[in-house]
């Protein structure tokens, strides 16, 4: 437990550190601190928010982090989350180095939530939300068993990531198909019932024309929000399930678009600003083995630490900026000095595909040693070291969060009201197995057979759960 | 300024262990529902002494729609200096009974698995299991007499005292009084140890584990017999102090043999059933009194006996179970019909309830033979 004396004093580092990033050019949410036990630490780690709602899978994610830390293997010194206000946790045993760390590194995050076009549309009462819709949740176990909910949100987050990023950008829908998405979108003026008047009288549209409308009318990415509204024998609890995890997941999206950019900035801001800070040798030492911990590569091998390559991608912005070449100047009128701008506003404008894309150079694919690699037999061999292949194929990697591209084709395939998905194939092909089990929770959220169109081994598939078996045909 | 810090009381929140717990739970049921499989597992038989057990689960596996890790590229980041052609890592084996497999990386092993001990494992297994016929009351008897120093109380014999706690005690009292020190002591600082006899019960079982080890058997038969002696023994040992396992296979003529023998060594020659079976009566004369012992004969065969030697297996059956608490048949054949003259026939005229018959064709056969030897069923009580 902290003490009086170094609640204080951290109370004191947060003043410091926060003149200090404010002076450098950050803009953060105002963010509330709080200084919790390592269980609890792990708790909001494994679920993402504090008072999320309850599931096997945050239990079973909570074990597993817990019994890393417990074990020593790993350890979470900063959350944070985006509200506003922001709000970081520190963990209770640690260092007032490692916590002056964190500080600095949280308030890097706290100033890319705030500034970020991709965080633009988040919700900034996200804890409220996700605490309201726990106990939602918590009464559906009540009324209709905890098995049935478990089961059903089972089926829900086996696709809890076919949501559309950008379904904040779409045209309002010209019909009453989307009722709740135009209600989101537009507050109700004080005038707008007058455009109502023109509809009054009209019958509605019959049962027959709506059935020949193809539904849903072009190829539908946010296959949650399509379930929610569409699905044709869901309760209404199960509809507000669904909306349930497609909102929070709309929620973490951006974070998962951004994890390199977001990690790389917020150790770049650490960086600095512990430079700035008035350390004593022994905190020095401990700041930069912590530092250099952070910022090494993946011990694995076969994935890349987003904190390192992302602050790597940021220096070298801020110095080809700051120090452009003869050529960049001439050809690109590229003036010097003007790196911290520049990071600034690719901070604001990119996300970890775009950033990439734009930023990852030769020289840092090359420093940072990063390379493809596949299966061989029973071997992990690197194939590729060329950098634009290289870079290529991270970009690929994380684009759509690296899953797949589902659609909804047909809502009412073989007039049967049957469900059709196509997978956007892009060379990459599916996991049948897992494809095919997780086609079954789709069943179990639609009601009626399942169809999914993919490529295997080259061949356009038809892959079909109806109910009883996985089937699959040649398409041709 | 907007930046605060606090500190919250946590010491009741319980979301996490409370979802932790469900998981547990899953993870119990699944285990439950694989027991047939699980209970035949070769990392698992064959692990001496290994006190976590990896078990695999197939229906823990959070499953999505995703790439085949197996068919698609990805980038890595090494340490510097990397080279095409470089390996960089295993894919771990795909056989699910090595239990190292990465969880969840490739297809066909989709599984999670689940750290269990084996005393956890057994426990699930014989959850509603229980010994049939146990004779509890003539095999007690009183292994040792000695005393243990139990308890500490405030009065007592002299010889008896607790320095250690008795100045303790002293200490105690005078720190409250602020002056923490070994000084004055009285009557209410002693304390005195106190002793109890120690009598402890003690209860035998022996199995005896009989194997045909003539031509006819291989070994997936001897695997079978192996994964059925494994459990067995642990579920006496919850049941029993002391188990005895002694082994004796046998094809013509039968012998003690050790362990290691019983389950690799092969045998050519015909099958003569009651050489093992006198051989087991002679080991109870001579050893493991009927009085003192619950003796449970189990015999493994591919049922290929001498014709002219069944007659006498009845006859040898009927003596054995007139003295043990169970004799249990296992008829292992794998890939054959059921209908040949068999052993199993010839015991089929055996209404002892404490006869009991399986036959196994399967690996998955082992866990509802387990079942079936070990169901809660009446038996009348000896006559003796």
């Amino acid at each position: 437990m902290l003490s009086d004396h170094e609640t204080q004093e951290l109370g004191r580092a947060i003043e410091e550190i926060w003149e200090i990033g404010r002076r450098l050019g950050l803009d953060p949410f105002p963010t509330h601190f709080e200084v919790v036990p390592a269980a609890i630490m792990y708790e909001f780690g494994a679920y993402g928010l504090p008072g999320r709602f309850s599931h096997w899978t945050h239990g079973k994610a909570y074990h597993q982090m817990k019994m890393m830390y417990d074990y020593g293997l790993s350890k979470i010194y900063e959350l944070v989350i985006n509200t506003n206000p922001c709000y970081g946790f520190l963990m209770e045993t640690n260092s007032m180095v490692q916590n002056k760390l964190v500080i600095a590194h949280v308030m890097g995050h706290c100033d890319f939530f705030k500034n970020n076009v991709y965080f633009g549309h988040t919700s900034r009462q996200m804890i409220e939300t996700a605490s309201v819709n726990a106990d939602r949740i918590r009464s559906y176990e009540f009324d209709h068993g905890e098995r049935e909910v478990e089961e059903f949100l089972d089926a829900v987050l086996a696709i809890q990531e076919h949501i559309d990023p950008h379904v904040h950008l779409r045209q309002p829908p010209t019909d009453n198909g989307d009722e709740r998405g135009r209600r989101r979108r537009q507050p109700e003026g004080p005038y707008d019932d007058l455009w109502k008047l023109e509809e009054r009288g009209k019958p509605a549209p019959s049962e027959e024309e709506r059935g020949r409308r193809r539904l849903p009318e072009q190829s539908e990415k946010d296959i949650l929000g399509f379930l929610m509204a569409h699905a044709p024998e869901l309760e209404e609890w199960q509809r507000d399930v669904i909306g349930i995890v497609r909102e929070e997941m709309l929620y973490f999206l951006p974070q998962m678009q951004t994890k390199i950019m977001n990690e790389g900035w917020a150790s770049f801001w650490h960086a600095r600003i512990l430079r700035e800070l008035e350390l004593t040798d022994d905190e020095y030492v401990e700041f930069s083995q912590l530092n250099a911990g952070v910022l090494s590569p993946s011990p694995s091998k076969r994935s890349i630490n987003p904190y390192y390559v992302g602050i790597k991608v940021w220096e070298d912005i801020l110095r080809r900026w700051d120090n452009p070449t003869e050529e960049e100047r001439r050809l690109l009128g590229r003036e010097p000095n003007q790196g911290l701008a520049k990071i600034f506003e690719v901070r604001e404008l990119e996300n970890d595909v775009s950033f990439l894309r734009n930023y990852l150079t030769a020289d840092l694919v090359e420093e940072l040693d990063l390379y493809v690699y596949e299966l061989q037999d029973d071997e992990w061999v690197i194939v590729e070291k060329d950098w634009e292949k290289t870079r290529d194929m991270l970009v690929q990697s994380m684009t759509n969060m690296g899953y797949p591209v589902l659609h909804v084709e047909d809502g009412d395939y073989r007039g049967n009201r049957e469900l059709y998905l196509r997978h956007a194939f892009e060379g990459r092909e599916l996991d049948i197995a897992y494809a095919e089990k997780a086609m079954q929770h789709v069943y179990k959220l639609w009601g009626r057979a399942v169809h999914l169109e993919t490529v295997v081994d080259n061949e356009p598939v038809l892959m079909t759960y109806d109910g009883h078996e996985n089937s699959a045909r040649t398409l041709t | 300024m907007p930046e605060a810090i606090s500190r919250n009381d946590w010491s009741l929140h319980r979301k996490g262990p409370a979802d932790q717990q469900r998981h547990k739970e899953k993870i119990r049921d699944a285990i439950k529902k694989n027991l047939q499989h699980i209970v035949s597992e070769e990392s698992i038989i064959l692990s001496d002494g290994k006190k976590i057990l990896k078990v695999p689960i197939r229906s823990l596996e959070e499953y999505k729609f995703r790439f085949d890790p197996r068919k698609h590229k990805n980038v890595g980041q090494g340490q510097g200096g990397s080279k095409v052609g470089d390996v960089i890592g295993q894919q771990a084996s795909g056989d699910a009974g090595q239990g190292q497999g990465e969880a969840g990386t490739a297809p066909g092993m989709d599984y999670y698995e689940a750290d269990v001990t084996l005393e956890e494992l057994a426990a699930l297994i014989f959850e509603d299991l229980t010994l049939p016929n146990l004779q509890e009351k003539k095999q007690q008897r009183l292994e040792a007499e000695g005393i243990r120093f139990k308890d500490i109380r405030r009065n007592g014999i002299l010889t008896n005292l607790d320095k250690k706690r008795t100045i303790r005690e002293n200490i105690k009292r005078n720190a409250a009084r602020g002056d923490a020190r070994f000084k004055d002591l009285r009557q209410d600082d002693l304390r005195f140890k106190t002793w109890e006899p120690d009598v402890r019960q003690e209860s035998n079982a022996v199995v005896i584990a009989m194997m045909d080890v003539s031509g006819s058997m291989g070994d997936f038969e001897k695997y079978i017999a192996r994964s059925f002696y494994f459990w067995m023994v642990r579920f006496l040992r919850t049941k029993y102090n002391n188990v005895d396992i002694v082994f004796i296979s046998h094809h013509t003529e039968a012998k003690l043999v050790s362990e290691e023998e019983f389950f690799t060594k092969g045998e050519s020659g015909g099958t003569k059933a009651s050489s093992a079976y006198r051989l087991a009566l002679d080991l109870i004369r001579e050893k493991y009194s009927p009085n003192e012992w619950n003796i449970y004969p189990f015999h493994f065969s591919d049922g290929d006996n001498q014709l002219t030697d069944n007659e006498l297996c009845v006859e040898l059956v009927n003596q054995l179970m007139a003295q043990s608490n169970l004799f249990g048949y296992g008829e292992i054949k794998e890939y054959r019909c059921a209908h040949s003259s068999t052993l199993m026939s010839a015991f089929s005229k055996i209404q002892d309830p404490k006869f009991v018959g399986v036959t196994i064709e399967d690996k998955k056969d082992v866990y509802s033979a387990l079942r079936k030897f070990f169901s809660p069923r009446e038996v009348p009580a000896s006559a003796e």
